[in-house]
């Protein structure tokens, strides 16, 4: 009496698809957030965005190493952030987002964050073993990092005129890159069918409601939801996210294999 | 920036029963962000269960120069260690 595993019945092309885009939000915000390593304002912050840069990459290497599994092309989690081009990449166009100053950089923080949470909290429950296990891993990670940011935007939001003036910027400029979190397509919607991943849509009321009450907190008003960019979920890309992978993939790059 | 943040004194608590012991300090605006900063800063490792942050400013500490009123007199008064009982064979290691 074989059951079928979700692994067997659910299309690979959608489960690679589903790795790809997870990983990649993973990589690239967590490279990004990397850009701050001994920049920031104060000995503290600075340790506290390493942290999370780090927490990021580990779960890249998590979600792009089941990728490589999965897309069965012999690829590791390293051949899949380095050996890859811009158009390949499957991450938000929020993540790829420049830093910016301080706050920006917590804004997008928080924004993501919210959604991150939400979207690992549900993985926990999928219906695929190794998706579930990476998400209960990493799930414990962005827990905090929620935490932190939505701490920190309220504290600067609701901090001096300046602060306040400048975390409203990040989050008019921000804000139009949202709404890509929530658009599902076919791939979406087949692996939500077989009960492996949430579907886009259903984690809006969820983040709409951990944001209202954070921004409320921060005394900073939420746009309203004109035009959102699309794209980066099917490769369609910033300007940003080619500087990006010429830094992050240069060396292996300029010296294919080196190791050390 | 930093200078405007006051000083908070980091204890952590490595295992379950064991004291929470000083490791550090650092910068922070309030106690709750002194918590943060101090996971942050000192529990990378795994080295905690629990930290406990106070103001250094609220730490009253004894003068160094008051070294010698305060501990040298102890060093003459033997009988304050229990160092002249004669231990039974059978107690084995005390």
């Amino acid at each position: 009496m074989a059951t079928a595993t979700p692994e067997a019945t659910v299309d690979k092309a959608a489960l690679l698809e589903f790795l790809l885009r997870t990983g990649d939000n993973a990589l690239v915000l967590g490279h990004r957030v990397s850009e701050w390593c001994g920049h920031s304002p104060v000995l503290e912050e600075d340790i506290a965005l390493a942290n999370t840069a780090l927490d990021l990459i580990g779960q890249t290497q998590l979600w792009l190493g089941l990728a490589g599994e999965v897309g069965g092309r012999g690829r590791t989690a390293d051949d899949l952030a380095y050996l890859r081009d811009g158009y390949e990449f499957r991450n938000l166009l929020l993540v790829e987002r420049p830093n910016g100053d301080f706050g920006k950089t917590l804004m997008r923080q928080f924004l993501f964050d919210a959604w991150h949470y939400l979207l690992l909290k549900a993985l926990k429950g999928s219906t695929d073993r190794r998706i579930a296990e990476i998400a209960e891993k990493a799930f414990k990670e962005v827990a905090y990092h929620l935490e932190r940011s939505r701490d920190l935007i309220i504290r600067l939001g609701d901090g001096t005129a300046e602060s306040h003036r400048r975390m409203q910027e990040a989050l008019a400029d921000l804000w139009p890159y949202t709404g890509e979190m929530f658009v599902g397509d076919a791939s979406d919607a087949a692996l939500a069918e077989a009960g492996v991943v949430p579907s886009p849509e259903s984690l809006k009321a969820g983040w709409d409601e951990i944001v209202a009450d954070a921004l409320a907190e921060a005394t900073l008003k939420r746009p309203a939801d004109g035009y959102m960019h699309k794209g980066g979920r099917r490769g369609v890309h910033t300007e940003h996210l080619g500087y990006i992978l010429s830094e992050l993939q240069f060396l292996q790059r300029a010296y294919p294999g080196a190791t050390w | 920036m930093s200078s405007e943040w006051p000083l908070w004194e980091v204890f952590i608590r490595g295992q379950h029963g064991l004291n929470h012991r000083h490791v550090g300090s650092l910068h922070a605006p309030d106690a709750e962000m002194a918590i943060n900063n101090a996971r942050d800063v000192y529990t990378r490792r795994n080295e905690g269960v629990s930290i406990w942050v106070v103001k250094s400013a609220d730490i009253t500490a004894s003068a160094p120069s008051d070294k010698g009123p305060l501990f040298d007199p102890s060093n003459s008064k033997v009988y304050r260690h229990p160092t002249f009982f004669d231990i039974p064979d059978e107690v084995g290691h005390m």
